[in-house]
């Protein structure tokens, strides 16, 4: 099938950029969004032309890199997939394709649909661990966690951080990515002690990050790869309540 | 005082004072709905209403207090969101959000302009249409005020169209309140987005009644 691209392309931060039109051309639908998007730039590099950048590492929805709006949705809006994993077979012969970055404040594009997400990183540096005491290995039931803990903070670690509830969300907030790391801590004995610091620290470094704030729009939930719960959020927000009275 | 600048904090402001707004218009719509039972109803709940000045101003206090919170707060995150937000794309497809949720501010300001206007009218009597006078128990006849404000259609238009704003910003605004107190999880979620819209759209249909009943003729001086 033959499609029509329309990609950001900006050369660096701060500089000014604009969708650009491109073709792809007998694009197979066994083919990966990325790998559309890889045999486009080798036609690029063919013709001498500066190829399209975009984030992409592990390419099997594990990593979190690939990072892409998808005629306005982040991962193009097949339910829990990423971009690495969308197939171009959801698309049709003739289709008009929009890619942009994420956009949000606290991403600045460093090229292309490159953005900067290390305000994610500074969240996740202001809370997102446990402390414990290194030494000999601890026996590994000497804390016992129920199956439906263990269960619910699973659901929650399942975030890859990719950050596509930012760029989904009307207030570019990362509520849903702070409150995934607050629920799932919270969740084990072996977060429950830091519990309080923790919220109030990962709440702050959002704010710091320049991310908005949550009004519960709840567009992340639906953007988000991995069917990350808004349940987390209404987690992080007892666990704030809880925060004010230690 | 951490409530009062972190992210969360001022939510869980904005969500209790909205609350109390909330049960300000629930308890504000029974005691309206004695203007169904005639003068005698609407007069007699006013007087007992105004009988003790202390207490309604302090009641007042409360109330605008509660609203300049919820205001302010509102003004300040809806700020931060949209900074926080180039809101650049080229395309952008909602997938959940609604009309209601996105334009809280503006269906808030409006709200927040027929209360002014209401007030302006009904309690400080200071609109044309007002007649203000004395029942044959020598009350203040409400009942008059309200039916012959009312007539008018205009008015009566005006009270319609803000209820519809505020049936829109509670259709959000009872879902999100309840997910800012953290009151949540899984299953209730959708359910009190539903009940949200329900609630609000039985508020709003019970509030209209009354410049409806009195516009059809049903409710006459
Ligand atoms: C009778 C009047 C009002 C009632 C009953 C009411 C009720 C509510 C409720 C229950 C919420 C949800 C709070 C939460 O998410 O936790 C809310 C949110 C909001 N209200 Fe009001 N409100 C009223 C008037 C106003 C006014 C006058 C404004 C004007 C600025 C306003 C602006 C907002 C905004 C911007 C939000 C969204 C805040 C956010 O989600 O970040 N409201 N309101
Ligand atoms: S490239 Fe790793 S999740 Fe898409």
């Amino acid at each position: 099938m033959n499609l029509t691209l329309h990609v950001w392309r900006q050369s660096g931060p701060n500089q000014p950029g604009k969708l650009e039109q491109y073709d792809a051309k007998n694009v197979s639908p066994d083919q990966s969004f990325l790998e559309m998007l890889d045999e486009v730039n080798e036609e690029l590099i063919k013709e001498g032309k500066d190829p399209i950048v975009f984030d992409h590492d592990c390419r099997e929805g594990i990593c979190g890199m690939c990072s892409q709006v998808i005629n306005g949705v982040p991962h193009g809006g097949q339910e829990r997939t990423t971009v690495c994993q969308l197939h171009m077979r959801n698309f049709n012969d003739g289709d008009t394709i929009y890619i942009e970055p994420w956009r949000a404040l606290a991403f600045p594009i460093v090229k292309d649909l490159i953005v900067d997400r290390s305000g994610l990183e500074k969240i996740m540096q202001a809370g997102g661990y446990t402390s414990c005491h290194t030494g000999g290995v601890a026996d590994g039931n000497a804390i016992l966690v129920p199956k439906v803990d263990a269960d619910y903070a699973m659901d929650a670690a399942e975030c890859i951080g990719c950050g596509a509830c930012v760029a989904a969300c009307p207030n570019g907030s990362a509520m849903l990515y702070t409150s995934a790391k607050v629920a799932q801590l919270a969740a084990l004995p072996q977060g429950k002690a830091e519990a309080a610091q923790r919220v109030c620290a990962m709440t702050d470094a959002m704010q710091e990050a320049g991310f908005g704030n949550c009004s519960n729009h709840y567009e992340c939930q639906a953007a988000c790869p991995k069917g990350i719960n808004v349940k987390f959020i209404a987690r992080l927000n007892r666990e704030y309540q809880k925060s004010l009275f230690k | 005082m951490r409530i009062l600048t972190s992210s969360v904090g001022r939510k869980i402001l904005m969500s209790i004072t909205g609350q109390l707004l909330i049960l300000f218009i629930l308890i504000h719509l029974i005691g309206n709905s004695t203007i169904f039972f005639g003068p005698n109803g609407i007069n007699a709940y006013a007087e007992h209403l105004h009988s003790l000045p202390p207490l309604v101003w302090a009641f007042r206090l409360f109330m605008g207090a509660a609203i300049a919170v919820h205001i302010c707060y509102g003004v300040m995150l809806t700020l931060e969101n949209k900074a926080a937000n180039p809101g650049a794309y080229a395309v952008k497809k909602n997938l959940k959000a609604s009309f209601a949720s996105e334009n809280m501010i503006w269906t808030g300001l409006l709200v927040l302009a027929f209360i002014v206007y209401h007030l302006l009218q009904f309690t400080v009597h200071g609109t044309p249409d007002v007649v203000v006078g004395l029942d044959s128990a020598n009350r203040p006849d409400v009942f008059r005020m309200v039916v012959t404000s009312f007539g008018n259609g205009l008015i009566a238009l005006a009270y319609v169209f803000a209820m519809i704003m505020l049936f829109l910003h509670l259709s959000h605004g009872i879902p999100s309140f309840l997910q800012t107190m953290g009151w949540n999880n899984e299953k209730t979620i959708p359910a009190f987005g539903t009940g949200g819209k329900v609630i609000s759209a039985v508020l709003m249909l019970a509030y209209i009644s009354i410049p409806a009943v009195i516009l059809a003729g049903l409710l006459k001086l």
